[in-house]
């Protein structure tokens, strides 16, 4: 593995030692494969350790992490027949977000997702996946267009956040996310959110209001970067790691908070550790909620979706004394 | 160029923002920051809080404008003892709420209810940046939601004056849900019909104006107002740019054709006015 976090090193350097004394066991005379079935072992038991333990700030780094799979790595391994459709009409094509008619099984759908490059020329295609306002727009389009033809959405929430910069500004950054959240609150048609890596504020929020929010287990969504908010409440960003626990960022936090429907299983040690299974993983899911969320007729689909975002927040009023 | 080196001698005369304070006596005079004159505290107010000289339009409170927009006696408030609990358990957080409680004599960042305005009802939903800068924590994001479905029900327009700093961090990410709830809320509103006017003052950033204050069938501001998606501060940075000065101004927003109006504050209530007359005949409402 090229890119190791800090947390995980004691495991990538028990994993060197094994593969070391496995090919000095195949080049030399000496018999060392009791000595490698127990190292086996103690790798086994210190991976649960490692990974069964991760703090909110791990999972941040997990999230971030340079080898975790991107929207169009899940849509090559849970649909089939992707065709990427391009621009917003008004202004450009933000490939940031990309977006898509496929088939889930025999399913026709819409599939939306930030996207995120994979090296440095990609990532300034990508814009580092913080779209602008034609990304958003253009989102909206396709997302129109499910409506029309009855296509159930996918959308995968990938972002730092949309994009702070001053052509967004001028090409209405604020109007362009305002008006997805209101109109994907109206879509006639099943909406399945998941997000992937990083949830960043109304950046991630743009594409991911709908009947179903579901977080893989290393992903996080909050209102700010821990860097952010440690700078913003403290003055001092090296505060991050208290701000990634107090900020609740995690997708158990979410679970908890009742704001996401479900965690979504991760890898052990990653998504990226296994694209092709925790795939499947994605794919049950979406498949769960599709099941559900067809059955329901058009009113009841768009009550149960107020009714989910209705009930978020924490409210009390004040007793008169 | 010439005049720049006339400008520049300004530099070195400019006075600390603590002494400018200090030079006019608290609650009596007020200074305006933007022309530097000084009236009586009155004056301004008889001005609907706007300086006489230049314009400038003073911060106003949620309890002033609703007092100077509605007719007298018309308003009745809604959800005013809604207070915000401490879901991600922030230490002070409650303290710092009961601190801007006393201080503006609200429980909260918004003040919501309905009234009349020039005899036509309307529900109308007033944000208040004195209370921790306007941020929309769960209560403000509730009782917004709970003033559109009551608009709504009662098949009223909804006017909504924003001032906020943007999503409130003690409340982490059910502060962003806000943003969602009170979206879907309006898309309800939306698709009965009924009519709903954003009217942004300053400051109107981040969050809320990622959200209902841009949603508006018509969106207004007031002169100079600051609106805009993310800071200034971070898109410098970002982009490595120096911005106009005018940047995320109401004019700026204007100018690219984000906003329908600028209304200066002494053509609001004419304005909302003619609109809800209009409304009013055209049926709809």
């Amino acid at each position: 593995m090229k890119h190791v976090l800090p947390f995980e090193k004691p495991v990538v350097e028990l994993r060197q030692k094994i593969a070391e004394l496995k090919s000095f066991t195949s080049e030399s005379d000496v018999d060392l494969t009791e000595e490698i079935a127990t190292l086996e072992n103690r790798l086994e038991r210190l991976e649960q350790e490692v990974y069964g333990n991760m703090t909110p700030w791990d999972r941040v780094q997990m999230a971030r992490h340079a080898e975790r799979p991107t929207t169009l790595d899940y849509i090559n391994h849970i649909f089939t027949d992707f065709m990427e459709m391009h621009g917003d009409r008004y202004y450009g094509d933000d490939e940031a977000i990309v977006g898509g008619i496929a088939k889930f099984g025999n399913q026709p759908v819409t599939i939306i997702g930030h996207q995120r490059g994979k090296d440095t020329k990609d990532n300034l295609r990508r814009n580092f996946g913080m779209p602008h306002p034609e990304g958003y727009r253009k989102a909206l389009r396709l997302m129109k267009q499910a409506e029309k033809f009855n296509r159930p959405i996918v959308t995968f929430i990938d972002t730092k956040g949309a994009y702070p910069g001053k052509a967004a500004e001028e090409r209405g950054q604020s109007e362009a996310i305002a008006k997805n959240l209101r109109e994907m609150a109206g879509l006639t048609v099943p909406v399945i959110c998941i997000v992937i890596g990083e949830g960043g504020s109304g950046g991630a929020l743009g594409i991911s209001v709908g009947d179903k929010l579901y977080m893989l287990e290393n992903s996080t969504y909050s209102v700010i970067s821990p860097e952010g908010a440690a700078a913003l409440l403290w003055k001092d960003s090296n505060l991050a790691q208290k701000a990634a626990e107090s900020m609740k960022i995690t997708s158990y936090d979410l679970k908890q908070l009742n704001i996401i429907d479900d965690v979504v299983e991760e890898i052990q040690g990653g998504a990226h550790r296994d694209l092709e299974n925790q795939s499947n993983h994605i794919s049950k899911c979406i498949e769960d909620s599709l099941k559900e969320l067809k059955a329901l007729p058009t009113e009841e689909l768009l009550e149960k979706r107020w009714e989910k975002y209705k009930k978020i927040g924490a409210v009390t009023t004040v007793v008169q004394s | 160029m010439i005049k720049d080196m006339f400008n520049k001698k300004r530099k070195y005369a400019t006075i600390s923002k603590q002494e400018e304070h200090e030079d006019v006596p608290e609650g009596l005079m007020v200074k305006c920051p933007s022309c530097r004159k000084i009236y009586y505290r009155k004056e301004i107010e008889k001005n609907l809080l706007t300086c006489p000289n230049c314009d400038h339009h003073h911060q106003m409170s949620a309890p002033e404008r609703i007092n100077y927009l509605l007719d007298d006696g018309s308003f009745q408030e809604w959800d005013e003892d809604m207070v915000s609990e401490n879901p991600l358990e922030f230490p002070d957080y409650l303290q710092k709420l009961e601190k801007d409680q006393k201080k503006t004599g609200i429980n909260e960042g918004v003040v919501t209810g309905q009234g009349t305005i020039n005899g036509f009802p309307t529900a109308i939903a007033v944000m208040d940046a004195r209370f921790r800068m306007g941020s929309m924590g769960s209560v403000v994001g509730e009782k917004i939601a709970r003033a559109i479905e009551k608009a709504n029900e009662l098949n009223i327009p909804l006017i909504l004056f924003t001032a906020s700093g943007g999503a409130r961090m003690q409340e982490g990410v059910l502060s962003l849900m806000q943003m969602t709830k009170t979206s879907v809320a309006l898309e309800r509103f939306d698709r009965a019909g009924g009519l709903f006017i954003s009217y942004m003052t300053n400051p109107t950033t981040g969050g809320v104006s990622a959200s209902f204050a841009s949603l508006g069938d018509y969106n207004f501001a007031e002169p100079q107002a600051l609106i805009g998606f993310a800071g200034r501060r971070i898109i410098e940075q970002t982009i490595r740019e120096k911005l106009p000065d005018d940047f995320q101004t109401a004019e700026f927003l204007f100018k690219h054709g984000q906003l329908d109006r600028v209304v200066p504050r002494h053509e609001m209530k004419d304005t909302l006015s003619t609109i809800l007359e209009i409304h009013h005949v055209g049926g709809g409402q």
